[in-house]
């Protein structure tokens, strides 16, 4: 095999394998934010580091996913072009496929972007945005459907199906916490004062708020 | 590190009891028989102020500032 | 029309007739309210600072001397209030009055009475402060009356300045001022966090000036008739008049105007007396402080009530008989007020209702053991974005102190009352 074809060989395992790292952590960044959001952690785990581990975890997707653009676009056997980072079907090379996960960045990087100046826009302005993750997350997975080859690999089609159980199972806890609030499926994280607080709570009629 | 002296202040209305600063700074905050927040009077002590800026950052609601 | 503005009329009033109460209620309530020429008439023209600096300063000070409180029931100085506000830039006006304690009827039979008068006050305090428009926020049960008032000054292009009418949110809390300002700007009548203070930035982000409509009219004569004519009733620390609603075991509940400091069995003669050996007096609202009956023969203001810790508040006086039961009639209350939470601030929505269930217990009998009902107090007290829990901490423990010989029957399973009427109205409850 001549040498650039073993480079181009090389910069395209990395941009698989990445792939599959960066759904696996921005799966494990779902499933912790809605963790954090309804308290279901487990109970020895303090609020502040599912908090932490949620952000942690998210900055890591960010680079995992920078490797995985760069590689790809680096990639001279396919051409995706640059423009293809932030624009969607820019890309020569599957269009519908690769500008999926173009889509899934634009969504993710607002997301992230707002975050990262949360206290500067205020809880209302963060918390809109904060939404899309619930669109990325799914325009990323279809794409990490129709834009590998991977799948036929017994390991990497579990990774993927499972973070798929996983993330959805989060989003009907999420989603039935929005339409009935109280109704959490896991235990508060915390000492005495934070559960005994929560089943206060539950006590007082029309306790429900946001 | 030493800053202005400051106090910490929650804003009732945002705040949803979610209880991560009690956590983070048990020596100034408490949490009141519904999980809610009870800070202690007066200004940050030095040696906390970290965990006060930490707190401030991590509240989900963004309820909690430093107010000189 | 209006003649020139006439700022000399402080040196010629015709205000002696008028030293003597009634002040603002001087119409006769049974004519309805009084037209605008009636209102000239009996009180003559309004002065009118116009834009000029030092005339707005000189009516601060006049202002400032004559020692005008609010009379929502904070009790703060008016001119400071005004001084503040007039600080700043594209000031506006909301004249307060909503009125959510629903025992209090004075705010509504001052507008219904004298409308004039409190618009008269709005626009001088808006001229005073350098604002372009005012709001009067009412009572539904007054709208009409004063949206009246409104369209006849704007026909006779009285003012300078735009008037708006709205009508008030119902409910307890939609009387605090951020709430008005809230319930004004986008319709939810919930109190807002300050700082920012309503004077830095209130309605549509502007500098705002809430005052109670009881106070715009003491303004209002204050303008015409000066500090020393003002001061000519009540007391040194509390000058003027006020009004008080009277109710409970009276023959005659309603709304009087007393000169602050007059005894208050003289005050609650005004309603006839007591119409039966009384228990105990609620003073200042359903927010307010319970006080043994003895408290009759003290005079009515804040600094002779601060020896026991109350206050002329709003100006309600409700009369308990003897053979009421004090602390079921705090039950319903408390009950309410907790049920009123406008519900944004954790202490307050759960810790109220909390303390509603053990005063009820209280009343109930069951229930002996007053730490856990004291921490939850002290931990509701003060923890709201508004005063909502502290009105609330306040009235409880007032009634744990004055019907403290009741609590001890009760929790030997016996109770006082007789009586099986319920003395304290308290409205039913709304559906959100």
């Amino acid at each position: 095999m001549s040498a650039i074809g073993a480079g181009s060989q090389g910069l395209w395992f990395v941009s698989r394998a990445s792939g599959l790292a960066v759904l696996a952590s921005f799966s494990a960044v779902m499933v912790l934010g809605v963790a954090q959001r309804l308290g279901s952690a487990p109970r020895r785990w303090p609020r502040f580091a599912v908090a932490e581990l949620h952000r942690t975890l998210a900055l890591f997707s960010v680079a995992f996913l920078a490797l995985h653009v760069v590689t790809a676009i680096l990639d001279p056997y396919v051409s995706i072009g640059w423009a293809a980072t932030v624009l969607p079907f820019a890309s020569g090379y599957r269009t519908l496929a690769v500008g999926l996960g173009t889509l899934a960045v634009d969504f993710g990087g607002a997301v992230l972007l707002t975050s990262l100046a949360r206290v500067r826009l205020g809880w209302r302005a963060w918390r809109a945005v904060h939404w899309l993750a619930y669109v990325a997350w799914p325009v990323a997975f279809v794409h990490a459907l129709t834009a590998g080859n991977d799948l036929r690999i017994w390991w990497v089609a579990l990774a993927v199906w499972g973070s798929a159980v996983a993330v959805a199972t989060a989003a009907v806890a999420r989603l039935l916490e929005a339409i009935r609030p109280g109704t959490r499926s896991g235990r508060p994280t915390e000492g005495p004062a934070a559960t005994s607080g929560q089943v206060m709570r539950e006590a007082t009629p029309g306790h429900a708020r946001s | 590190m030493t800053g202005a002296a400051a106090r910490l202040r929650v804003n009732p209305i945002a705040c949803d009891g979610r209880g991560l600063c009690a956590e983070i700074l048990p020596e100034l905050i408490t949490l009141d028989d519904w999980g809610f927040p009870v800070v202690r009077d007066g200004d940050v002590p030095d040696g906390l102020y970290p965990e006060a800026r930490e707190a401030v950052r991590l509240c989900p609601k963004l309820a909690l500032w430093l107010e000189r | 029309m209006r003649a020139a503005s006439s700022h000399h009329q402080l040196a010629d009033s015709p205000g002696p007739r008028l030293s003597q109460l009634p002040r603002l209620l001087a119409a006769d309530p049974w004519a309805g309210p009084a037209s605008l020429a009636e209102h000239i008439g009996r009180y003559g023209l309004p002065p009118s600072p116009g834009l000029d600096q030092p005339r707005r300063r000189a009516l601060i000070d006049e202002v400032a001397q004559s020692g005008l409180a609010g009379r929502g029931g904070a009790g703060f100085p008016a001119a400071r209030k005004l001084a503040a506000v007039a600080a700043r830039r594209r000031a506006l006006v909301v004249a307060n009055g909503t009125e959510g304690e629903p025992a209090s009827a004075k705010d509504k039979v001052l507008l219904a009475v004298s409308p004039h008068l409190v618009v008269d006050g709005a626009v001088l305090a808006a001229e005073i402060v350098g604002a372009d428009e005012v709001t009067v926020v009412v009572h539904h049960a007054v709208r009409e009356i004063v949206d009246a008032a409104a369209d006849e000054r704007r026909r006779a292009a009285f003012d300078r300045v735009r008037i708006q009418v709205a009508t008030g949110a119902g409910g307890f809390v939609a009387g605090e001022a951020s709430a008005v300002v809230h319930w004004i700007e986008r319709g939810v009548a919930a109190p807002t966090l300050t700082p920012p203070r309503l004077s830095e930035r209130g309605l549509r982000g502007r500098p705002t000036l809430v005052q109670n409509v009881e106070t715009l009219a003491h303004l209002a004569l204050v303008a015409r008739f000066g500090a020393a004519w003002f001061r000519k009733a009540g007391t040194p620390e509390e000058p003027g008049s006020m009004l008080v609603t009277i109710l409970g075991a009276v023959p005659d509940p309603g709304v009087h105007e007393v000169a602050i400091g007059t005894p208050i069995d003289e005050v609650l003669g005004r309603a006839g007396g007591p119409a039966a050996p009384l228990q105990a007096l609620l003073l200042g609202g359903y927010s307010g402080t319970w006080v043994s009956a003895a408290a009759a023969a003290l005079p009515y203001s804040s600094a002779s009530l601060a020896t026991l810790g109350a206050s002329v508040g709003a100006g309600l006086i409700a009369a308990l008989p003897g053979d009421a039961c004090g602390l079921a009639e705090t039950a319903r209350v408390v009950r309410y007020l907790a049920d009123e939470s406008a519900g944004q601030c954790g202490p307050c929505l759960f810790g109220l209702s909390a303390v509603a269930g053990e005063i009820q217990r209280l009343a109930d009998g069951r229930l002996s053991d007053l730490s856990t009902v004291r921490r939850w107090l002290g931990q509701v007290d003060g923890r709201g974005a508004c005063h909502h829990p502290d009105g609330v901490v306040r009235l409880v423990r007032s009634a744990l102190s004055v019907f403290g010989d009741e609590l001890e029957r009760h929790s030997q399973g016996w109770c006082c009352a007789t009586g099986t009427a319920s003395v304290l109205p308290v409205p039913v409850r709304r559906h959100r």
